[in-house]
């Protein structure tokens, strides 16, 4: 276990490495005209493109500007904001534990739907409830999920008024209104999510069922409920729980789209107005610590895999 | 040579098995007859469409569905919106095949070569996939096209650049078992070049899994092609794709919500037809995947 550890650890160097590269070729290759969109149209003179090509490094020759980059990483320096004039570390570091909190939440709503659903799907299995979840689960995966979060804006925040649709809520205002402003944004982002795990959550049930231990089980004479959970659901959780983890990806690049739709104070919606706004910095900064938590977030998933499952051992 | 002559016939026989499994599916059937429906419009959208998709009608804005001479009704500047879906299908159905066919085919390239090779350039291929697959894919799209600036041609080769590892991964693992297969090792034995074996052989025994992957990436592109519309780093208005309509259409998503509604059902349908027609052609082609 130990030496997997180091060696699953070792092997994300490269990784790192690589998508630190990505990240820096975006600003230093970027088409020369970035420059001068990024200042806008009335301050976009020569003098004033040479000067921030001069702030950015720009003139350097590559493999300089990739020392001085990599050097700046190590020490937690991302580069300076072009709008704010903010270090960009510090603003992401403000907005990301928003989005880690969207992710989740959006995770938590997936897999309250599609364990029970992919359940049922399974134990009444080509009857009508197995038939309907499983529609459903086909229209959650064809949906974009911009759209279902503009259909929830107009049915539950305008026309019957009971869910906020901006922003984020307080704590201090009281736990309702920090959960109220949370339900859209993370039942949207979820939506997909929880279609794909309820299909598979019925076929990995629909596969342990067929097991003989199953059907011992059966023969002893256990509950239907004590057999699906106890003996069925264990071992059926666990492809469901690495596809939930491995799909975190997913959610983090639905994140920035549903961010900007339901204004919700996160990484996505920061790397959004930077687009907007061509600041570089910035959106290289939210690309790398995107890739970055996402990398470690299947690392995690890796090892839990291989912790909660006894059949996997690494050498 | 002798196994030159047994090849093809084996496979005539898969594809009749095949195609009646695939046709005995409903929702596949379904699928297929959606997608030609879609195709039909998007090729003939000029006599389809009953309108020109640019054209406003300033005095006739916002009608509502059903309206006379307006299916759909029309948008905040008068515009048809059945005509502008009909003419959005183009651009959907463009970026999805185009994507799709820039991402197989630099996946499978690689993907043959990294298996067939193995060592070092398999070893170098399979870390450039894992850099890729540490990016979630939407926002490694979405910077690469602010910088390049928004554009049809952009989102094509943006999602396709970014969406090749998947095959690559895929056609590799089946190159791993078709190395060692008999046919292989006599081609080899009978002095073939690596291409020549590469290409002629263990090609178009491993192209199965990735046409079924492609029929899933096309709805996938066309999904995220969509999105960046929606976030305006993808065809710019006023083109008449689904992303950018729903977008246009926000503003006034409470006097006029079925300006968003019908581009999402569009991409809805399309999304559903493909995925159909997906599954149908794992369950006809791979009966080890096929799911009860």
């Amino acid at each position: 276990m130990i030496t997997y550890l180091i060696r699953r650890l070792l092997s994300n160097i490269p990784v790192l490495l690589g998508i630190s590269f990505i990240t820096f070729t975006l600003v230093t290759f970027a088409p020369g005209d970035a420059i001068s969109l990024m200042l806008g149209n009335e301050t976009a003179n020569p003098a004033n493109i040479e000067r921030l090509k001069q702030e950015l490094g720009l003139n350097n020759p590559w493999y300089i500007q990739y020392r001085d980059y990599m050097l700046g990483l190590t020490q937690g320096d991302f580069g300076t904001s072009i709008t704010s004039r903010q270090p960009v570390l510090e603003q992401i570091l403000a907005r990301f534990p928003n989005t880690l909190l969207l992710t989740f939440s959006a995770m938590l709503v997936a897999l309250t739907i599609a364990i029970p659903a992919g359940i049922i799907s399974a134990a009444r299995r080509n009857k009508p409830e197995d038939y309907s979840t499983m529609l459903l689960a086909m229209l959650g995966v064809a949906m974009p999920n911009f759209w279902l979060g503009l259909i929830l804006i107009l049915f539950f925040g305008l026309e019957l008024r009971w869910l906020p649709i901006r922003g984020m809520g307080d704590l201090s205002d009281g736990l309702w209104d920090f959960v109220s402003h949370l339900i859209l944004p993370a039942f949207t982002l979820g939506t997909a999510l929880a279609a794909i795990l309820t299909r598979l959550t019925r076929n990995a049930m629909l596969d342990v069922l067929a097991e003989d231990y199953v059907r011992t089980a059966k023969a002893k004479g256990l509950r239907t409920s004590l057999i699906l959970y106890k003996h069925a659901l264990r071992n059926a959780i666990i492809p469901v729980i690495t596809t939930a983890g491995l799909q975190f990806g997913s959610l983090l690049g639905g994140a920035v789209i549903i961010e900007t739709i339901f204004s919700w104070p996160g990484l996505g919606l920061l790397s959004i107005n930077a687009i907007r706004q061509r600041d570089l910095p910035m959106i290289q900064g939210s690309v790398l610590v995107f890739a970055l938590s996402f990398m470690l977030i299947t690392l995690l998933v890796d090892l839990i895999y291989s912790s909660i499952d006894p059949r996997i051992r690494y050498g | 040579m002798v196994k030159q002559s047994l090849e093809p016939s084996r496979r005539v026989v898969l594809g009749n098995r095949a195609f009646r499994k695939f046709t005995g599916n409903p929702l596949a059937v379904t699928g297929t007859f959606l997608i030609v429906l879609l195709v039909l419009a998007a090729i003939f959208a000029p006599w389809v469409a009953p309108y020109n998709p640019l054209t406003l009608d300033l005095l006739n804005p916002y009608q509502p569905p059903l309206s006379p001479g307006h299916l759909l009704g029309t948008d905040n500047f008068g515009r048809d919106i059945l005509s502008r879906i009909i003419y959005g299908s183009r651009i959907s159905l463009l970026i999805g095949i185009v994507v799709v066919s820039i991402a197989a085919t630099i996946g499978t390239f690689l993907g043959i070569i990294a298996g067939y090779f193995g060592g070092w350039v398999d070893e170098t291929i399979m870390r450039v996939v894992e850099i890729f697959y540490a990016f979630p894919f939407l926002i490694l799209a979405i910077a690469v096209i602010a910088l390049f600036g928004p554009s049809i041609f952009n989102v094509m080769w943006v999602l396709g650049l970014v969406s090749w590892p998947l095959y690559a991964r895929l056609v590799r693992a089946q190159v791993l078992t078709l190395r060692e297969t008999d046919y292989v090792e006599a081609a080899r034995a009978a002095g073939m070049g690596s291409w020549r074996i590469m290409f002629r052989h263990i090609l178009p025994n491993s192209l199965t899994p990735v046409l079924v992957m492609a029929t899933f990436g096309i709805p996938e592109a066309i999904l995220a092609s969509a999105a960046l519309g929606f976030l305006g780093l993808g065809v710019q208005p006023p083109t008449p794709e689904w992303g950018v309509m729903i977008s246009e259409g926000k503003d006034f998503i409470r006097r006029a919500p079925y300006l968003i509604t019908w581009p999402g059902v569009a991409i809805m349908i399309v999304v559903l037809s493909f995925n159909f027609v997906g599954d149908g052609l794992r369950d006809a082609l791979d009966p080890k995947l096929s799911k009860r």
